[in-house]
């Protein structure tokens, strides 16, 4: 057997403070009541650093930094604050090494994800939307579009830094101002974020980020100062968002959770889908809302596909995430493996057949082998619950009709697969499909010119691209 | 040979169009994606030695002489003379008319001697002349045999003349091990490479060869992913394993080392030997020497400690 060596990054790319305050009008600062919570590495359990939890009196100051920088922010030509996004661009590009390190070492995800997906999509992102701040006029959103204030952003810990640059790249640019409240399990990323801010010479008060857990992200959406609320995570949360906005006049946009259908015809590219069903569940632990987590084979290549895709999953290298090598990592928190665990054992009860490959997990942290259910149906509740690890759920159909009826069957509609050879057929299913992105013969595939969101409870609202614009714009 | 034997024209087209199609976006991406494994250390140091087990050493030009190919088996046979513990190559590879000269250098060595045949590298010769060839190169002492198939017949979607003559071609071998050249550069599209390969193949090759190193596009890692994936599904099928030959345009060893890579992470270790792959190179040999050097000395050595053959 070839083994690989360990490959492991080096930790010591990057400084992590032993605490960190609140980055509030340009400087960080600590909570008034100076309460704070621990984050850990899930891979190992060790403690990273403590992280000041923002309370009311802080979310409050956070949000009345915003909006002092608010006019003179807005009022900037379109083409100044592009520089300054494109000066965040270009630092996060010069810095991703750091970012990638810290990314994993909070986040639990492979290195090899971080460096190669994650940092430069984040500076994309920027880029693309530093291309837009001055070009507003012509997006389609009338001659002379206008910012809407301050936005309160919360994001969830499965991209942190990511997410970050989708909710804070088109928010700049289009001459809002923000309070952004990372996720409990990883806020580090964001909180070197505020410091390329300061190296980018960002007018304080532009960003500011607010650490801590729900509580915190509620007195940040519930905040009368706040004029947009923008939220990514699960739909429960989702929708309590959604009561606490209603009426208020805020603005809001939602990107909650998904249950995607990745359907696999028999005239596929069997090899290459094998591997896009890897991409769309393997990928990133399956912590991805648009994840395929549902695999819809036609019954006449089943077998086939299911042999091919146990071969390949008996490939992926499950460990350290700082080793290079490493194709999957940690499950980001102890509660997120307890839902996991909890689902699964669900579906062996009622009577999917779970397997595994043979892969050693490291005893410390929180980690879970790559898992396939076979013998699924639409009345499991693993085929219609969101379990946001990797645990793929398999089930068959006979004709086209039959795969667009089940993979529609689900209150959620953020994305699906199609894997044919035959083009007619990917437009003819992709146009019956009610979801919000549609990978055809790829998955799990992202551009910043390209909107994402979702249909019914995935949510509502684009992000990315010229339509992601919208959102921040009155 | 049984039952490929009767496989007809229509039979032959609608099997090998029957082949799940190849999606060029997927495959170049997963072949990328591997690219990326970092090999470090001991498992570098395995690696090397492996590679420079699976080299079929070549020279393959108009200008070679006697003297020239007694150099390259010298070279074959003991790559390092600085080190004795470096292992020789799998083979070497020459022109027919060369197969003495080198039949006589590698004499009680267990380096192989591959000879390429059959008009090589166009093909575009009567069968008869190929055979003849083909034969010659063997009863010359050659115990391997490199022939190019007929792309013209291929991409005409005459299948059965490309079939025919490998099955010619392998019974002109006789004990002769025989590689089919399919000149993946010429076959323009990834479904071509899998249908080759299959008909390759059936036709009763032993290894399946990307290129002759003689055209603009040779070996390519998502092309010999795409062969990789053809061995493991024949044998799967057919219960015979076939081996697989990148050449051309393979020359450092981290070029080496992730085709290695991709054997390790789609047929597995049953092919990670010399016996079910090889490289089809020449300047690559002296680079996995440098970098083995580089490995136990810890640091590296001018070119000009390497031999020039």
């Amino acid at each position: 057997m070839f083994e690989y060596a360990p490959a492991p990054e080096s930790r010591s790319v990057v400084d992590i403070a032993d605490s960190y305050g609140l980055f509030i009008d340009g400087e960080f600062r600590a909570p008034a009541d100076g309460d704070a919570f621990k984050t850990i590495n899930p891979a190992s359990e060790e403690v990273l650093a403590e992280v000041a939890t923002a309370g009311p009196e802080d979310v409050d100051r956070a949000v009345a930094a915003a909006r002092r920088a608010f006019p003179a922010w807005s009022a900037l030509p379109g083409a100044e604050r592009s520089k300054y996004l494109f000066r965040i661009a270009r630092i996060i590009q010069e810095r991703s090494r750091e970012l990638a390190v810290l990314e994993s070492l909070d986040n639990g995800k492979p290195i090899k994800e971080t460096r190669d997906v994650d940092l430069p999509l984040v500076a994309a992102h920027f880029f693309y939307y530093a291309g837009w701040a001055d070009k507003l006029a012509y997006a389609g959103f009338g001659p002379d579009p206008r910012p809407i204030g301050v936005a309160g952003q919360v994001i969830p810990w499965n991209f942190p830094l990511l997410m970050l640059a989708w909710k804070v790249a088109p928010a700049l640019a289009t001459g809002n101002t923000v309070v952004l409240k990372p996720a409990e399990t990883t806020p580090l990323s964001a909180l070197f974020f505020a410091d390329v801010c300061r190296q980018a010479e960002l007018p304080p008060g532009v960003v500011n980020i607010v650490t801590g857990a729900g509580d915190t992200g509620a007195y940040l959406v519930a905040h009368p100062d706040v004029d947009k609320v923008a939220f990514t995570g699960s739909t429960e949360v989702g929708r309590e968002i959604a009561r606490t906005v209603a009426g208020t006049g805020k603005r809001l946009t939602l990107e909650l959770g998904g249950k995607a259908a990745n359907i696999v015809f028999d005239d596929a590219p069997i090899d290459q889908a094998v591997e896009g069903i890897v991409d769309g569940i393997f990928f990133n632990q399956g912590h991805v809302c648009c994840a395929g987590s549902r695999l819809l084979v036609q019954e006449s290549v089943a077998d086939h596909l299911m042999d091919s895709l146990k071969r390949r999953m008996a490939t992926l290298r499950v460990g350290d995430p700082l080793d290079k090598n490493t194709d999957v990592g940690a499950i980001n928190s102890a509660a997120q493996l307890a839902r996991i665990r909890e689902l699964s054992e669900i579906g062996a009860q009622e009577g999917a057949e779970r397997w595994s490959p043979p892969c050693e997990l490291p005893e410390r942290g929180f980690w879970f082998a790559p898992t396939v259910f076979t013998g699924v149906t639409q009345a499991h509740r693993i085929a219609r619950e969101e379990i946001f690890g990797p645990v793929l759920s398999v089930l068959t159909f006979r004709t086209p009709a039959e795969a667009i009826e089940k993979a529609n069957n689900t209150p959620y509609g953020l994305s699906a697969g199609v894997w044919t050879e035959k083009g007619s057929r990917i437009l003819a299913v992709a146009d019956k499909l009610r979801a919000g992105v549609i990978w055809a013969n790829t998955f799990n595939k992202f551009d910043p010119a390209s909107p994402f969101g979702g249909y019914k409870e995935s949510g509502y609202g684009r992000e990315g691209g010229r339509h992601g614009l919208e959102a921040y714009l009155a | 040979m049984t039952a490929t034997a009767t496989v007809g024209l229509s039979d032959l087209r609608a099997f090998l169009h029957g082949l799940p199609g190849v999606d060029k976006v997927g495959v170049e991406g997963r072949a990328a994606a591997l690219g990326t494994r970092s090999v470090k250390t001991g498992s570098k140091a395995k690696a090397i030695d492996l590679a420079i087990r699976m080299v079929d050493l070549t020279t393959l030009e108009g200008a070679d002489t006697p003297g020239k190919v007694r150099a390259l088996c010298a070279k074959g046979r003991r790559p390092d003379p600085a080190d004795p513990g470096c292992p020789p190559v799998a083979a070497i590879c020459v022109y027919p008319a060369m197969v003495p000269v080198a039949a006589a250098a590698l004499a009680g060595s267990g380096v192989h001697l591959a000879s390429v045949a059959t008009a090589f590298p166009s093909g575009q010769a009567p069968l008869e002349v190929k055979l003849a060839d083909t034969r010659a190169a063997v009863a010359a002492g050659a115990d391997e045999v490199d022939m190019v198939i007929s792309r013209g017949a291929f991409l005409a979607g005459d299948y059965t003349r490309v079939f025919d003559e490998i099955v010619a071609v392998r019974e002109a071998c006789g004990s002769a091990h025989l590689k089919v050249i399919l000149e993946t550069g010429e076959l323009g599209t990834y479904d071509n490479v899998r249908r080759a390969s299959w008909l390759a193949m059936l036709a009763g090759a032993d290894f399946i060869k990307t290129s002759t190193g003689k055209v603009a596009v040779n070996a390519t890692l998502p092309i010999t992913l795409v062969m990789l994936e053809a061995v493991r599904d024949f044998r799967a099928r057919h219960g015979r394993q076939v081996g697989v030959k990148p050449a051309g345009g393979i020359k450092t060893t981290k070029d080496a080392i992730k085709y290695l890579v991709l054997i390790n992470e789609t047929v597995g270790d049953d092919w990670l030997s010399p016996d079910w792959f090889r490289f089809g190179a020449s300047s690559l040999l002296n680079d996995l020497l440098m970098q083995r050097t580089k490995l136990t000395t810890g640091h590296y050595s001018g070119p000009d400690y390497f031999t020039l053959d």
